[in-house]
């Protein structure tokens, strides 16, 4: 009995031992990559999303069309818990789903393991997407890692009430054209705004605008090769001295730092008059906003154009069913399909197409006074000439300047000179 | 029984000598297997568990440790062997001090704080109260909230313009508190939603010690002419000792690993803008996620664990020094 039951445990663990190891050993599947026939075999294909890609209806379509296809839709509530995902199972080697979307802001860190996901690049899809979408998605050697879908491209939203009050114009026409121009035009604008406004400030945050502008910036942090310049790049400290000259000594900032309670609670006290927003801050401004009357879009972006954000669909190497997955994720972000995700989510299309579709010029949005958000967006979309360079190390910088800058700006604890040595501290630690 | 037969057995003498050979033989190795199910089956029975444990707790411990030698990218996997590398930068680093300091600061003001109250409320839901168990349930609640959930909450009052303590502060004419610049009043802020979460749970630990203690000693001291303070003080807290030790142990370790409410504190989860409210766990969040580096990020790893061992075993002493005190009264 004893030794029965002992050899019973003995085994167990034995079984246990085995199994872990066979977990951890097993290789994916065998399988001829992205060139493999499709169409033929039944397949199951995963598709990893977050927050809303729009694609619910269209996933039944693509069935629909094609019958041997079946869709399991694996949707993140948060990019940053799809983001983590990502990262585990690509260093596990396994559980990725056959398509993952993946968020512009990842995509420096991505490239590195360029070998982890599929080339996707093929004549079929030359000159889909605006030049810098595809090109951020490139790596050196021309390997396109990602299908476009959004993109982010930045306006200036402004409060008209408020403008009226202190005596600027308001319309949206007059609005572009005073702003249009260099970041100093926009900051001259602000000084005028806020002698006027009774204590109202010209825009939310300092940190927000310094990455409008340091978006416009080729190689801000690092040189092409990933060699850091950000603590010796004069245009990285003049921008910063621009920022914090602007938001403290001219006190043209609201003092408030991007999604924090406070700068969520602002819009509803009046507490600044503009605000870069690209395409999908505008239903954030709408629900943070709500009741507040006066918001108002205007065409232009100071110093050129800007984009903040906007996703991809990339092909793990390790999925099993690569080929029929880049012919749905190719179909995904075709024109006439990022149209119906915009109708259907409001996802800002970055499709060379797509942004001439009658659908998309025609919108309008009722809260920022009927505004033709569709033609306005879309040129800003145009507008967009440079592709910042983001290596590897440019999330740890970025974070650090940030931090650098609400420092001076929310916290007051540093003035700008000290601040920026505990850039520089920051940045050697990294 | 066997063996006397055996004596008295017919067989011829080698024969004979050869059976019983074989069967003494037998009789050994069945003595053998007795002897060893006396040995050897308590530890298998408690096998279960240290297998579990190596497996999830002992294997992660020494492959950080392995981990903590090595240049290793959190998707690149393992690079070069650097030896003390790792160790020697994070130790030069002034953020892992600061990291430090926040820790300890924070752990200090919610321990401290959160075992006086438990034992304070304790002391008062073992009074004779009506509905008792509706209020002894009714401590345990705020247990029963996420930690993400109660930082939402906090961060709401909390918050520098528009929450609810600083609109009560302004309105009452007094400055606002700058919770999310000032270090101390940071760490305030957080050791309240550790306070918020645990003391409950503590206080009914403590409810549960004080009921064991004898109510004759009560009646002693009543008799004695003891007030309530009096006995609260000198009866109730020195028989709630070894409890207290528990307590105080248990909220040592979970207080050296604060995470969940200082990182949920901003949006950013970095510890604030000049990283007032970092803590070690933050940072090896920092350090292995944000910057990817996991060789950093477990030599920082071993480092807390070690800070852990330094205090439990700064801990074991004073027990042993209050557990012989208690003995020598």
């Amino acid at each position: 009995m004893h030794s029965r039951a002992r050899t019973t445990t003995l085994s167990a663990a034995a079984a246990c031992l085995a199994l872990a190891l066979t977990a951890c050993g097993s290789g994916g599947p065998e399988n001829a990559g992205v060139d493999g026939e499709t169409g033929t075999e039944d397949v199951t294909l995963s598709v990893g999303t977050f927050n809303e890609f729009g694609y619910e209806e269209l996933f039944t379509e693509y069935e629909e069309l094609n019958p041997n296809v079946t869709i399991e839709h694996k949707k993140a509530a948060t990019s940053n818990e799809a983001r983590d995902n990502l990262t585990t199972r690509l260093a596990a080697g396994s559980g990725l789903s056959d398509i993952e979307g993946i968020e512009m802001d990842w995509l420096p860190e991505l490239l590195e393991y360029s070998d982890q996901f599929a080339d996707l690049s093929d004549p079929a899809v030359e000159g889909r997407w605006l030049d810098w979408k595809t090109a951020a998605a490139t790596t050196e050697d021309g390997q396109l890692i990602g299908y476009g879908t959004d993109a982010g491209p930045q306006a200036v939203c402004y409060r008209a009430d408020l403008f009226e009050k202190a005596g600027l114009p308001s319309d949206r026409e007059s609005v572009a054209t005073m702003l249009d121009g260099s970041w100093q035009d926009y900051f001259e604008a602000g000084k005028e705004f806020v002698v006027a406004s009774d204590g109202v400030a010209w825009f939310d945050s300092a940190g927000a605008t310094y990455q409008g502008m340091i978006n416009q910036v080729e190689n801000a942090y690092e040189d092409s090769d990933g060699t850091v310049i950000a603590t010796e790049n004069a245009d990285v400290k003049d921008i910063y001295e621009q920022v914090l000259q602007a938001s403290v000594e001219d006190g043209l900032s609201a003092h408030l730092t991007q999604w924090e309670d406070d700068w969520v609670a602002s819009f509803q006290s009046d507490a600044f008059a503009t605000k870069l927003c690209p395409g999908w801050m505008l239903g954030v401004i709408e629900g943070n906003a709500e009741g507040v009357e006066g918001w108002d879009i205007a065409d232009v972006f100071p110093g050129g154009g800007g984009n903040w954000g906007g996703s991809y669909l990339t092909i793990p190497t390790q999925g099993a069913h690569q080929a029929e997955a880049k012919k749905l994720a190719e179909w995904l972000t075709a024109p006439e399909q990022q149209i119906k995700a915009f109708e259907s989510k409001g996802t800002f299309p970055s499709q060379v197409d797509a942004l001439k579709s009658e659908t998309l010029l025609g919108q309008s949005n009722a809260f920022f006074n009927d505004a033709p958000t569709g033609e306005i967006l879309a040129n800003r979309a145009t507008a967009i000439d440079v592709r910042p360079f983001k290596g590897p190390k440019y999330f740890p910088i970025n974070d650090a300047m940030q931090q650098a800058l609400t420092r001076v700006d929310v916290d007051k604890t540093d003035d700008p000179a000290s601040s920026w040595e505990k850039f520089v501290t920051a940045v050697g630690a990294l | 029984m066997a063996v006397t037969d055996r004596v008295q057995s017919p067989l011829p003498d080698t024969k004979q000598r050869a059976f019983r050979d074989k069967s003494v033989k037998r009789l050994a190795f069945s003595q053998k297997v007795s002897k060893w199910d006396v040995k050897l089956s308590p530890y298998l029975y408690i096998s279960p568990f240290f297998l579990l444990f190596a497996v999830t707790g002992l294997f992660p411990l020494l492959y950080t440790a392995w981990v903590s030698l090595h240049s290793w990218n959190l998707i690149g996997g393992q690079g070069e062997f650097t030896a003390l590398e790792n160790y020697e930068f994070v130790l030069a680093q002034p953020f892992f001090w600061n990291a430090v300091g926040n820790t300890f600061s924070i752990f200090l003001l919610s321990s401290i704080p959160q075992v006086v109250l438990a034992i304070a409320i304790a002391a008062v839901l073992d009074a004779n109260l009506r509905a008792r168990t509706f209020w002894r349930m009714g401590v345990l609640v705020p247990f029963v909230v996420a930690p993400v959930a109660v930082g939402l909450i906090f961060n709401n009052l909390f918050a520098d313009q528009a929450g609810l303590f600083n609109e009560l502060l302004t309105g009452l004419g007094l400055d606002p508190v700058r919770w999310h610049s000032d270090p101390l009043a940071s760490h305030t802020a957080i050791a309240t939603m550790v306070n918020f979460r645990w003391t409950g749970y503590n206080a009914l630990i403590f409810l549960a010690a004080m009921q064991a203690v004898p109510r004759d000693v009560y009646e002693a001291a009543t008799i004695d002419g003891a007030g309530r303070l009096r006995q609260f003080f000198s009866v109730t807290v020195p028989m709630l000792r070894p409890t207290i030790i528990f307590v105080v142990i248990t909220a040592t370790i979970g207080g050296l690993q604060i995470f969940d409410e200082a990182r949920v504190f901003d949006q950013a989860g970095l510890g604030g803008a000049d990283r007032q409210w970092q803590t070690l766990t933050m940072y090896i969040w920092e350090l292995g996620w944000g910057q990817r580096n996991f060789g950093r990020a477990s030599a920082v790893a071993w480092l807390l664990f070690l800070i852990i061992v330094i205090i439990a075993l700064a801990n074991f002493l004073i027990t042993r020094r209050i557990a012989t005190q208690g003995g020598r009264r």
